[in-house]
């Protein structure tokens, strides 16, 4: 029993452990189509990511990559990954993405949005 | 042998106080997360602990025993010995509550399992091992029908993810199978036993330990892959972080006087997975009433202890601190 409180006292200790990223939300959402070109692609995770190792990249339908090279997690929110967007025609795009979490757990993913 | 009792009893009291049935693995490949499966096993190794797995269900009655409920609780110690190469410990303590009579309780045999991964697709969520389960004979309780004798399964696992399904069938990539193939093969072919009727007569029987083919995965549908990769379909937690899922955890003798008959059971239920550890319930459906007629019941907490504390359960004898299962 005392094991098991151990245990659970780690698990609820903020900050002592960190796990593997996940993303909690995004704009544009995850297979949605927008109105109009998003002024950036913004992805919120479920924890604290590395901003050195954390990366994220838009590439259109031809696989041409259309952000502005401007990827960087938030300083005031170390859970936001952003990457500005030029005006973009309508089509479909795809977002690439990989992280760090602050214990140096790696996950990656992609998603697609349509530009009405 | 006094020896090896003693050791495996050891071992076994360790299992319950400190840590972990089946050995059951969760991880990622490319960006598909597999949980632990709660009644079979999938291709992963990893480090982690299942405390506790209880399981009920009421078994029929034969000719010799009346119904009776069996509950099963359950503990497993994994860890990795390399990136790909694995073991697990575990051990099951049972309560059989035989209708109109009183119950017993007592140790399963404890088992100890190896596991190999040789084949690994990220792009295809593709993963293959090998494995090797070896149930210590004699060590656990015949009051419980612990076999006096060695059991040896090679296994074959396999987990696909469906994520590299074309766009057009989008809402079928959150989908992912796992299968689990043995041979559970036993190190005697009969076991003698003696009765003696009311005359003094001793009556001797040697009943045959049967060759099983032990065959059973899962179908899964990741609501965290759909939410993340797929269609944000606007889930809240603690929605978007369960995998419905169907087990099948089957069994048919080779040889021996049931050989041909598949028993086992179908368990649809649903895996809760957070950062640190996972939560499942199943129902426990019998495909047939061989073994009963009634619904029981599977739950079980999984802890990753490889991301609870990664320094300290991920060390390894020759590649060092492998740190958490990492997307491959």
């Amino acid at each position: 029993m005392s094991r098991l409180l151990a245990v659970a006292a780690l698990l609820l200790m903020p900050g002592w452990a960190e796990a593997h990223a996940f993303p909690d939300h995004s704009e544009p959402r995850v297979g949605h189509t927008v109105e109009a070109s998003p002024p950036a692609v913004r992805i919120w995770f479920d924890g604290r990511i590395e901003p050195v190792f954390s990366t994220i990249r838009v590439e259109d339908a031809e696989r041409r990559r259309v952000d502005k090279g401007d990827s960087h997690v938030d300083p005031a929110d170390r859970k936001l990954l952003e990457v500005g967007l030029p005006p973009l025609p309508p089509g479909r795009y795809r977002v690439f993405w990989s992280v760090v979490a602050r214990d140096g757990h790696r996950t990656q993913g992609d998603f697609a949005f349509r530009v009405k | 042998m006094r020896g090896k009792s003693l050791l495996a009893c050891a071992c076994v009291l360790a299992l319950v106080l400190a840590a972990s049935r089946p050995a059951l693995a969760h991880g990622l490949i490319g960006k598909r997360f597999f949980p632990a499966t709660l009644a079979t096993d999938d291709p992963f190794v990893a480090d982690e602990l299942s405390l506790p797995t209880v399981s009920y269900l009421k078994l029929r009655g034969t000719d010799e025993a009346p119904p009776t409920k069996q509950i099963d609780l359950s503990a497993e110690f994994s860890k990795r010995l390399s990136p790909d190469l694995g073991i697990s410990l575990g051990g099951t303590f049972t309560i059989l509550d035989p209708d109109g009579g009183s119950a017993v309780t007592g140790f399963d045999n404890l088992e100890i399992s190896a596991k190999y991964v040789f084949f690994k697709s990220p792009a295809h969520e593709l993963l293959l091992a090998l494995g090797l389960s070896w149930d210590v004979g004699g060590i656990g309780s015949k009051k419980v029908d612990a076999e006096s004798f060695d059991t040896w399964t090679p296994q074959l696992f396999f987990g696909k993810g469906f994520g590299d399904l074309p766009d057009q069938l989008e809402l079928m990539k959150p989908f992912a199978v796992t299968g689990a193939f043995g041979l559970a093969v036993p190190s005697r072919v009969h076991t003698k036993t003696f009765e003696t009727d009311e005359d003094g007569n001793v009556d001797v029987k040697k009943p045959l330990n049967p060759t099983v083919f032990q065959w059973g995965g899962s179908i899964q549908y990741n609501l965290q892959y759909l939410q993340s990769y797929v269609r944000d379909i606007g889930l809240p937690a603690p929605i978007n972080r369960m995998i419905p899922v169907v087990e099948f955890a089957l069994e048919t003798p080779l040889d021996g006087r049931d050989a041909g008959r598949t028993t086992g059971t179908v368990n649809p239920g649903v895996i809760w997975f957070g950062r640190y550890f996972q939560l499942g319930i199943e129902a426990v459906i019998p495909v047939n009433r061989d073994v009963s007629k009634n619904i029981g019941a599977l739950a079980q907490i999984h802890f990753y202890l490889d991301d609870i504390l990664p320094q300290v359960f991920t060390w390894t004898p020759f590649h060092g601190v492998l740190g958490p299962t990492q997307p491959q």
